[in-house]
């Protein structure tokens, strides 16, 4: 936003490298370089060995000369990481399927149906996506213990939907507004039931929607921390988050090494699986915000 | 649910057949809702009453507690600590949403100018929002490691201080420390938004400012801002409820030290309700969040009814 610039005011076009240089790509470089630089000291850390690690007269810390996947082998090896890994699998798969499955049915209502009440209901809906974990921990844990759910995956699949639901719900009643009643109409008039049209309808037209609200809740499942902290008390039932930053420290002795693995191995899957949907997650991101 | 129920079966009555129930919307209806409603029944509405009255319980973990009114309010009222908690968390919130504003705009402005590989750019600059918090946080730990510190070393290196620095050991540099954290975590939520509210902004409205010979200051001024408001008011809406009630930055690389000077409210209330066993008191302390978070809401939501107003009261 430099005044200097005034001149060339909506023709960006003509502005010369070097100058369009200083004022867009200098700052989005350096931008762009703190966010990725805790990934890169992530990887670092990962595949250098200890000797080179603890040692930044020797060695330069930013480079690493003896790559090493000892940190890896120690962590998939010596730790419970693949029983964490594939905690964490099974209650982002379920919570989502289940968000899914509840999000689909109730935004067809609300947008579709519109029953007596479907404004309120949608309104005190996306009301609960304000209400943050932090604040809900302490009474679920409560009722955890009592549903006897305590210290297992189930405490996580069933609690994991309330935060995506609302957030599911809310994206798919924006799409579904998008498409035409007259679909729906002339379906009806022909006999079909209301469960076919969403399922042979509604649903294919909104699979952008559907698909985005998926990746949203998978992500968001994967990254929840609060509930599997205090639901979860055996090593063998944990998620990755919870895992690394419990098991993965022994008092005061930090295993740097096997925490940058854990780290970077429990982010892959996420960020592959956003890469391949880089659109959708987007979309959804700030379709959510924007309704 | 269970009232509307009735109503939807009581317009078909005594029809006693199935065709005509599923054949009203409100029956209907009534039963999609049936899933989601009865999940956010049991697992939010009703722990949210149950939270509420839990703050007024002396309950301990593993046993029944008894109502004490609002003792755990009067005692926390003089506790420092939960005083102290509050102060870091509107300290830990001011800053880190001012700046992650700041940046999230600035950063908005730039990804919407031409540029090459926009789509790609976009996609990395949103990694850090990703991939999962606690995670990121273990590198930060590991940046900010007394010895090992990468920006102290940096720092030396270019001969602008002399020893390491103790980010995590002194009560402001910790507090800067998290707040630099979560700025970088929070930016990219801030910009993308931002980003796709910028892109929505009609082009022939500068195309006019330039006309009339507005500068690149006045049209952002009289063009850009006026026109994102509204998702800006919603965006930090988020950014703030986001930031107040965190809890997973905090505990994994301060764990509320030290000497509770990175405590936020958050943090706090697990400490004494899950650590500490007191259920209740830890229930009191996060209930003490909720005024804080209706206002944000609330502020957001009349700053919204206003600017609407002003633009000539559509909608």
């Amino acid at each position: 936003m430099s005044t200097a610039d005034d001149q060339s005011v909506g023709m960006d076009y003509l502005e010369s490298f070097p100058r369009k240089f200083l004022r867009v790509y200098l700052p989005l470089g350096l931008i762009i370089f703190f966010l990725l630089f805790p990934f890169y000291w992530m990887a670092v850390a990962t595949f250098k060995p200890d000797a080179e690690m603890y040692d930044y007269e020797k060695y330069n810390p930013f480079w690493i000369l003896h790559p090493t996947l000892e940190h890896i082998k120690k962590l998939f090896f010596d730790t419970d990481y693949p029983l964490w890994m594939w905690n964490t699998v099974i209650v982002s798969v379920s919570s989502t399927f289940i968000s899914l499955f509840a999000s689909v049915c109730a935004a067809y209502a609300i947008e579709r149906l519109r029953y007596k009440g479907s404004r309120y209901v949608g309104l005190a809906i996306f009301l609960g996506y304000l209400v943050p974990p932090s604040i809900l921990f302490i009474p679920l844990a409560a009722i955890v213990f009592q549903l006897g759910l305590f210290d297992g995956n189930l405490a996580l699949i069933l609690t994991y939907p309330t935060f995506l639901i609302p957030f599911c719900t809310w994206l798919l009643m924006g799409y579904f507004r998008t498409i035409p009643y007259e679909l729906e109409e002339c379906a009806l008039i022909d006999g079909a039931t209301r469960l076919q049209i969403l399922i042979k309808i509604t649903l294919p037209l909104s699979l952008p929607g559907v698909i985005s609200a998926g990746i949203f809740a998978f992500t968001l499942s994967w990254n929840e921390f609060i509930y599997a902290l205090t639901f979860i008390s055996s090593s063998e039932n944990k998620t990755i988050p919870v895992g690394a930053i419990t098991e993965l420290v022994n008092g005061d002795v930090y295993h740097w090494g096997a925490l940058m693995a854990a780290a970077l191995t429990g982010s892959v899957p996420v960020v592959i699986l956003y890469s391949f949907f880089v659109e959708y997650y987007v979309s959804a991101m700030t379709g959510a915000v924007k309704e | 649910m269970a009232v509307m129920a009735e109503s939807g079966v009581a317009q078909v009555k005594r029809a006693s057949l199935w065709t005509r129930a599923f054949e009203s919307r409100n029956f209907l209806g009534a039963m999609f809702m049936v899933p989601a409603i009865t999940i956010l029944i049991l697992f939010l509405a009703y722990p949210l009453a149950l939270g509420f009255w839990l703050g007024m319980t002396d309950t301990k973990i593993g046993g029944a507690g008894r109502y004490i009114g609002f003792q755990n309010f009067v005692s926390l009222a003089k506790d420092s600590v939960f005083w102290l908690s509050v102060f870091n968390t509107i300290f830990y919130t001011v800053t880190a949403s001012i700046v992650k504003f700041a940046i999230g705009l600035y950063l908005a402005l730039l990804l919407n100018e031409r540029l090459p590989m926009k789509s790609m750019i976009r996609a990395i600059v949103l990694l850090p929002f990703v991939v999962p918090t606690v995670l990121s946080a273990i590198a930060f730990w590991w940046i900010y490691d007394s010895q090992f510190s990468i920006i102290s070393w940096v720092l030396i290196k270019a001969g602008l201080i002399t020893r390491y620095i103790d980010f995590l050991g002194d009560p402001w540099n910790a507090r800067w420390s998290v707040v630099a954290a979560n700025i970088w975590r929070g930016v990219p939520f801030v910009a993308i938004t931002l980003l796709a509210g910028l892109q929505t902004i009609s082009p022939s409205l500068y195309e006019a400012a330039n006309l009339d010979g507005a500068t690149n200051m006045q049209r952002f001024r009289h063009i850009t801002l006026p026109m994102l408001s509204p998702i800006i008011a919603v965006v930090m809406t988020f950014s703030v409820l986001m930031t107040f009630t965190d809890f997973q930055l905090i505990y994994t690389i301060t764990r509320g030290g030290p000497i509770n000077s990175t405590h936020l409210m958050a943090t706090l209330s697990f400490q004494r309700a899950i650590t500490g066993g007191n259920l209740g008191e830890g229930a009191a302390i996060s209930n003490a969040m909720i005024p804080f978070l209706v206002a944000a809401i609330l502020l957001s939501f009349f700053g919204l009814q206003r600017s609407r107003w002003q633009q000539g009261g559509r909608d």
